[in-house]
């Protein structure tokens, strides 16, 4: 499925990462209208360091959001209050938030808490 | 011969009590057997002493026999006393199974009239009692399906004022609401008062369902997973984004069906992870199941927040120290133009009547749009106002999308309810598209134009 597994978790590959990303909630909307999509993030950012989530988030808002509404997802440098990051399917407080290191084959879900009822 | 029925009768009543009791005293050796085994969940308040009729044996033998359920189960959910806070599309079916089940005393508490626009997924209520409100129309409903519960109606909204008082008199509250202030609300109480949470929402075609506070003091809280609440901007409603009924149907259902495993759980829940269930029914897998973080050790409603003076406490609710509509942001309309820039539904059937030519722009989406639309109307749906990337220049992006309109003609800009056609409207003016400035909004949008009338009949959805 994926081309190419990273051999090692201390950030020395440098093929970009294979991530599965997915929207729900109402964050689809933001993102052309479709929940499911698969990226290459590369494996640093810029300054070198291996791609966390937050380089993840603001990688996602500047390529793939067309929508100009960007507060509706990042705000004030951090995840818009109200939604909730999975990992894997588990909540990514429980994976170390910002600071995990995306692996290849990674699935990250974005998902917009729902008042409606 | 009057005389012998009579008898006959007397003495069969008095079979029947010695029945019952009979069954109450072996049901109550049962409980306390278990009891001595696994000690009670919390606050379902197993003092509290019931008996089965024997039409109830009946009612809920299908239920009984289960063994997750027993005799144990229905007497532990005959004791005990469930409030539902809401009764719209997920309060309805929850309220209808609880009551089904056999819930001892059922609280339902809403504000709100039932209006028929409710009822494509507010189940319980029906056209004939549009008008009434919810909660009488559910109990209602409710007394026909199972007339043994006791029903507490609460024709009020929940409020700072009443909240610790209402919810004091329940073992165990289902947030069935519609907005986040009222679901903090909720939470900080529920905390308070030791009870669990069975929280639910839905949204168009989705829905989710996560159990907090349970058990009190060990899961997390509605403000352990959601500490701050979202933008006011980005909360959208049923009515605003649509609502699919058996979505939300459904999500009422769960809650149901957690209300009970809470109420009959033997032994106490062990200490698990708290997940949260999420529905896309048009999803590719429609259930996910999503492991969450447990309680926050610092939340300012369930643990010790480092500055103490902000952990939320019974005093601070009742005082008025929390304001809940203020810490979510309200919901207030968009107000983007001065008065001169915006007119109202008749001035615009003036200008239609006049036979001056325009443009009528509706910014609805292509779904809106395709319900209903006014005579010669040009859709162009607000999101791709949005869509319009920073980098792009905006003001291009936009002018591009009028470039065979003529530009020497007024324009007239219209929504569902007037909130982003007075922002499309702000911006065509600041893009330059239609040079002399008369591009106008209309107040109220399609909304009001059938509210009105003022073209006659015209769909209201």
């Amino acid at each position: 499925m994926n081309e190419q597994q990273g051999p090692s978790a201390n950030g020395v590959r440098s093929n970009p990462i294979s991530l599965n990303i997915e929207f729900s909630g109402g964050l689809e909307i933001l993102f052309s209208n479709q929940r499911d999509h698969r990226i290459q993030l590369p494996a640093k950012d810029s300054s070198g360091e291996p791609a966390n989530i937050m380089f993840l988030v603001h990688y996602l808002c500047e390529n793939l959001m067309k929508d100009r509404r960007k507060d509706l997802f990042l705000l004030h440098g951090g995840i818009r209050p109200g939604i909730l990051v999975l990992i894997n399917d588990a909540d990514w407080e429980l994976e170390g938030e910002e600071e995990y290191l995306v692996q290849d084959g990674d699935i990250i879900l974005f998902v917009s808490t729902l008042h409606g009822g | 011969m009057g005389t012998s029925l009579e008898a006959e009768n007397e003495a069969l009543k008095r079979r029947i009590s010695e029945l019952e009791a009979e069954l109450a005293n072996r049901s109550n050796h049962t409980e306390a057997a278990s009891q001595q085994s696994h000690p009670p969940p919390p606050n379902i308040a197993n003092e509290r002493e019931v008996t089965l009729s024997l039409e109830e044996y009946k009612r809920y033998g299908r239920q009984m026999i289960l063994p997750e359920i027993g005799i144990e189960g229905q007497m532990s959910l005959k004791r005990s006393r469930v409030l539902i806070v809401g009764a719209g599309g997920l309060g309805c079916p929850a309220a209808a199974y609880l009551a089904g089940a056999g819930v001892g005393t059922l609280g339902i508490i809403d504000h709100d009239t039932v209006e028929n626009s409710n009822l494509h997924r507010q189940i319980i209520h029906s056209t004939s009692r549009v008008g009434v409100p919810k909660v009488v129309s559910a109990i209602t409903y409710l007394r026909d399906l199972n007339p043994h519960p006791n029903y507490v109606p609460h024709v009020e909204p929940l409020t700072t004022e009443n909240a610790l008082q209402i919810m004091a008199g329940y073992d165990l509250v289902l947030d069935c609401t519609d907005h986040p202030a009222i679901r903090y609300l909720i939470n900080d109480v529920a905390v308070i008062m030791n009870i669990p949470i069975v929280s639910a929402s839905a949204l168009r075609t989705d829905g989710q369902l996560v159990v907090l506070n349970n058990p009190p003091s060990v899961g997390p809280c509605y403000r352990c997973i959601w500490p701050r609440p979202p933008p006011a901007e980005s909360v959208v409603g049923c009515g605003e984004g649509g609502i699919l009924g058996p979505v939300v149907g459904l999500m009422g259902v769960m809650q149901a069906i957690e209300a009970i495993k809470i109420i009959t759980k033997n032994p106490v829940q062990e200490v698990g992870r708290t997940t949260m269930t999420l529905f896309a029914a048009y999803g590719a897998s429609p259930f996910r199941c999503l492991k969450m973080r447990g309680r926050k050790a610092g939340c300012i409603a369930c643990g010790s927040p480092e500055r103490m003076e902000e952990k939320i406490t019974r005093e601070s609710i009742e005082d008025g120290r929390m304001d809940y509509v203020a810490f979510c942001g309200g919901r207030a309309g968009v107000r983007v133009l001065e008065g001169g820039e915006r007119i109202s539904v008749t001035e615009y059937k003036k200008v239609v009547d006049s036979g001056v030519e325009h443009l009528l722009l509706d910014v609805r989406d292509k779904t809106q749009f395709g319900i209903c639309q006014l005579e010669g109307s040009l859709n162009v749906p607000y999101s791709e106002f949005e869509s319009s990337k920073y980098e792009d220049s905006e003001a291009e992006a936009i002018k591009s999308k009028f470039e065979d309109q003529p530009k020497d003609r007024p324009v007239y800009v219209i929504c569902r309810l007037g909130n982003d056609s007075q922002i499309v409207t702000r911006q065509l003016k600041q893009a330059g598209v239609f040079p002399g400035d008369r591009v106008f909004d209309i107040k109220g949008g399609i909304a009001e134009w059938a509210r009105s009338g003022v073209a006659g009949e015209f769909p209201e959805y």
